[in-house]
């Protein structure tokens, strides 16, 4: 079994041919057989699709055609992603049984990579959420605990690559849904700079906001997907027409001596976990130990970020939205010849979006209403250019801005569901950098001693300078799994059935 | 009690603007790839990004932006250095999205004018209308509601949608107030949207064809009581499409707006339709409460920024002004003012230089253009170069000029070839139509006239030259209209010994 190894050993195992592509997607499957039923981090497996794929990498090598890198290696793909023909439902009831006629472009490297679709991973509906609670098909539980949440709103793809049914991800991170998810289930995730990945295909929640990313179990793992994934695409206005770093050199070079670090002192103190706050600590004692320099920056401004986000996130999303009217795809109620479409529109926007959607569309609204768009929208866009201004700032004075990832480690599955404030405030170190279009990286830096479970270490580098999390992402990594003697998903209980 | 028009504007002003929707004539659609053909079969121009899938993204048309940046030249607007899309949100099934992707407070084009000419009791008057903005917007799909009363969608059975014209690219100007337009703001709305369409036609940015709905106007009207320095509430009359129809909907909507105001009602805010067939107006959507449209910039677009050089390089292209291409073309022609503008509210000054510059005597082109061929036009209400082509009327002005045809045989000819007999020459040979120039058949003709009436013959001879009227009918009679009767008077009189 090949399951618990990192992406890049199974690309080179897949290279000198000692297993085959599919058989390394049917392994996975058997694990996905085995564990999901507990963790149900798939909404939709894709089996027959996938397998298919493999066997056409399989060809291709055995006809010793060129391939690229992580050719044969499977991945678990968000579901708010759009991939032809496969189910799309973002977690939503008001998308069942909707199969979209398009890839998007994020699929359409994959597919050009050979990276195998295995299938169509849990979130929050529409991606608004920090638990996967949110999703209308149930939640995903954490592996390390199935009664915590796994974080959201991506939790399939983290959980899927936690219980070992994928080496690699696709998530999505609008306030931190790639981060905190990574954070709390052990595993690595990175929100590349905004326009660095196209959103095309990419059901939108935020537009401004949203960016698609690449999830793993490794540091490496995660830059060679990134690679595959980043780049312009004319079909995203907003993509950035600029060459994408070598993030995976740097993720290699493992030398981050004389470089700056900053210590965003905003983010850290009250709300935040003890044992989340001593593990980032040692962290940081470990990138001295590398010869790293620490400096304290302040970012006064990012005390107003979640307030502005979520007056700009439920705008957009109020428009996003509206697209889901039941006529033209998805979920229709109430057509029984009778009713307007004004009626049929309402009941089933009524009956096909849950309670956080709902509040957040008429938040949106609200904020955009002629006579308070100035007050809310256009003084939370003010505020956005004052965080940029921070970033920029804090940019001068160090390389990189490093924070905690999440204030706390998983909570319990229903915990937060009734107090959506306490449920906003997880993503408070997180937001900045989507405010300000910036790369951001969570990696796994221990276990809080409190409850042992895995905290999330947050790197931040300027726009277009993803090579730089990477670069100190791989130093600290290596050092972290020097001083444990192993990886941190090794200090994880063994899920039930797990291969 | 009831007003009539004269009674109305005795006791009103108006205050009139017009918005003018232009559908550009791009190959492909303002945010996607998809054609732009108009009466292609339904849904087949449709894309995941005209529809609004989830997931698609706009991307905008160049083409789009640059037609746009030259309306705005053209109508000397300033051409902002940074714009924006926005988001209009409201919900209809055709709109895919249920935002319309429009711009805002940041148009891409503002501040210009368009200056236009209508005949006043006093004679030509110029009139100028300010042009507030010029934006860039997409089009929404089309509802075809089946069943029912009215064709609306209430009361329908049930509603057949076509994307095809979702994300078609639009364009929408503006006027600022249009100021002292008195009795003529029927007329000043007709002649502004009739300047705005030649110059469209002219950039070739638009087919602005008003009947399939390429080039819309919207007439916003609201009266006050003359001198009382009081704006009245006003209305908009939606998606006027011809001319005619701009003129008539002021017209209408003057007379309707005084008799209430007269009777002590009160102007409701609202949108309302022309009726073609009687030039009124019915109400449509209220709006008395503003809709909300809660807009926003679009987030999946980056900003316009037009650089200069580029700008400067599409105002070198722009064409010749309409009212410059009128001067130039009344000073050829030696054509008098009131002549000139008769072409051009005729519309008939592409025509009338297509005819010229095939090498026909402007002043014949013009006659036959304005007289016999747009009489019959007139009458069965199309438009005269639907009735018979240039190089016909080029043709026929050619062979009266060479003698072979009389005025009156040209008529039959064109009688002829609009009755679909074929090209002149055709109908010249059916209809044996040709001049008789043979001089020897009219020379027999002339002497049997000059036996029949010898005293009036005798009357020419004594130097009566009028008298020679009566003996050149008799041979024009005789040769049943087919003799060139300058002829036949030059032959009668030698023969008379005049």
């Amino acid at each position: 079994m090949m399951i618990r190894d990192s992406a890049a050993t199974m690309a080179a195992a897949l290279a000198k041919k000692e297993i085959s592509a599919v058989d390394l997607a049917n392994q996975h499957y058997e694990q996905i057989a085995a564990v999901d039923k507990d963790v149900h981090a798939f909404l939709y497996l894709d089996k027959e699709g996938a397998l298919a794929q493999a066997a056409e990498v399989d060809k291709k090598r055995a006809a010793g055609e060129k391939l690229s890198p992580l050719a044969g290696v499977p991945l678990a793909l968000k579901d708010v992603l759009t991939q032809k023909g496969v189910p799309t439902t973002c977690g939503s009831k008001i998308l069942e049984g909707w199969r979209p006629p398009y890839d998007a472009t994020v699929v359409t490297k994959l597919k050009e990579a050979g990276i195998i679709i295995l299938g169509k991973t849990n979130m929050d509906e529409f991606a608004m959420g920090s638990s996967t609670e949110n999703s209308a098909y149930g939640p995903t539980k954490n592996p390390w605990d199935l009664t915590r949440i796994p974080g959201g709103s991506g939790g399939g793809s983290s959980a899927s690559l936690a219980a070992f049914e994928a080496p690699l991800a696709i998530g999505t991170d609008t306030g931190g849904s790639i981060r905190q998810p990574a954070a709390v289930t052990g595993t690595v995730g990175v929100k590349p700079t905004y326009g660095g990945v196209s959103r095309y295909g990419l059901v939108a929640f935020s537009s401004s906001l949203d960016q698609a990313g690449p999830c793993a179990r490794t540091v490496l793992d995660t830059a060679l997907l990134h690679q595959v994934i980043a780049g312009f695409d004319p079909k995203d206005s907003t993509s950035i027409n600029q060459n994408v770093p070598d993030i995976v050199a740097a993720a290699k070079k493992q030398d981050i001596k004389g470089m700056k670090i900053g210590v965003v002192k905003q983010l850290s103190g009250n709300g935040y976990q003890k044992g989340v706050e001593n593990k980032f600590k040692e962290s940081l004692d470990e990138l001295v130990k590398l010869g790293a320099e620490i400096v304290e920056v302040s970012c006064p401004n990012f005390e107003y970020a979640l307030a502005a986000y979520y007056l700009i996130a439920p705008s957009e999303c109020s428009s996003n939205l509206a697209r889901f009217d039941s006529i033209r795809f998805g979920l229709r109620v109430g057509d029984d010849g009778s009713k307007s479409a004004e009626e049929v529109m309402n009941l089933t926007r009524a009956a096909g979006f849950g309670r956080e959607v709902k509040r957040r569309i008429i938040l949106g609204t609200y904020a955009l209403s002629s006579g308070y768009y100035d007050a809310y929208y256009g003084s939370a866009q003010k505020v956005r250019t004052l965080i940029k201004r921070d970033f920029e700032s804090a940019f001068t004075k160090c390389d990189v801005l490093v924070s905690p990832t999440a204030p706390t480690t998983a909570f319990k599955i229903g915990e937060k569901t009734n107090d959506p404030l306490a449920m906003y405030l997880n993503d408070i170190a997180t937001i900045p950098v989507n405010m300000a279009g910036i790369g951001g990286m969570s990696l796994p830096c221990g276990l809080a001693e409190e409850d042992n479970l895995p905290v999330g270490f947050q790197i931040m580098s300027p726009a277009m300078k993803d090579d730089r999390m990477y670069l100190v992402g791989g130093a600290l990594e290596a050092a972290l799994i020097d001083k444990w003697g192993k990886t941190i998903l090794d200090f994880a209980p063994k899920l039930v059935g797990s291969k | 009690m009831s007003l009539n028009y004269e009674q109305a504007v005795e006791k009103y002003e108006p205050t009139l603007g017009l918005e003018v929707h232009v559908e550009l004539n791009t190959k492909s659609k303002m945010f996607c790839g998809c054609a732009t053909e108009f009466g292609a079969q339904p849904n087949t121009q449709t894309c995941p990004v005209c529809l609004g899938l989830p997931g698609s993204l706009p991307v905008v048309n160049k083409k789009a932006i640059e037609s746009t940046i030259l309306i705005g030249l053209a109508l000397n607007c300033t051409i902002a250095p940074y714009s924006r899309f926005a988001r209009k949100n409201y919900f209809y099934p055709d709109m895919p999205k249920n935002f319309q992707t429009s711009q805002y407070d940041e148009p891409i084009c503002v501040n210009g004018y368009l200056d236009v000419e209508i005949e006043t009791d006093d004679g030509s008057k110029s009139f100028r209308v300010e042009i507030e903005r010029v934006h860039m917007e997409e089009d929404t799909g089309k509802s075809l509601h089946v069943g029912g009363s009215t064709g609306r969608i209430h009361g329908a059975d049930y509603s057949l949608l076509d994307y095809n014209r979702a994300g078609i690219p639009l364009v929408e100007i503006v006027t600022r107030i249009i100021p002292n337009t008195g009795k003529y703001a029927p007329q000043v709305a007709r002649a502004y949207v009739a300047s705005l369409r030649d110059i469209l036609r002219g950039l070739k940015v638009s087919d602005v064809k008003m009947e399939q709905g390429s080039l819309r106007c919207d007439v916003n009207l609201s009266l006050s009581e003359i001198n009382s320095g009081k704006l009245g509430t006003r209305s908009e009359t939606k998606n006027v499409n011809s001319l005619r129809s701009v003129e008539r909907a002021v017209n209408g909507e003057f007379i309707r707006q005084a008799n209430r105001l007269t009777s002590g009602e009160r102007i409701i805010q609202e949108t309302r339709h022309f009726l073609e067939e009687s030039g009124q107006t019915r109400p449509g959507r209220s709006k008395e409460q503003a809709e909300d449209y809660r807009y926003f910039p679009e987030p999946d677009l980056v900003p316009v920024i037009p650089d200069n050089k580029w700008i400067e390089e599409l105002r070198k292209t722009l064409p010749e002004k309409p009212s410059d291409r009128r001067k130039r073309l009344q000073q050829a022609w030696s054509v008098p003012d009131k002549e000139m503008s008769a072409i051009v509210n005729a519309e008939l000054l592409d025509t009338v230089e297509e005819t010229v510059l095939l090498g026909a005597d402007p002043t014949k082109a013009r006659s036959w253009w304005l007289g016999e061929i747009s009489r019959i036009a007139n009458d069965r209400s199309v438009f005269p170069t639907e009735l018979i082509s240039v190089k016909d009327v080029y043709q026929i002005i050619t062979l009266i000029s060479q003698g072979e045809l009389t005025d009156k045989l040209a008529r039959q000819v064109v009688e002829g070839v609009i009755a679909g007999e074929g090209s002149p020459a055709d109908v010249i040979t059916k209809r044996g139509l040709k001049v008789v120039s043979d001089d020897s058949q009219l020379m027999k003709a002339i002497e049997d006239a000059i036996a029949a009436a010898p005293e009036t013959a005798d009357r020419v001879r004594g130097g009566n030259i009028p008298a020679a009227g009566a003996l050149i009918g008799s041979v024009m009679k005789a040769t049943g209209g087919k003799a060139d009767a300058a002829k036949v008077r030059e032959l009668l009189l030698k023969h008379l010994g005049q």
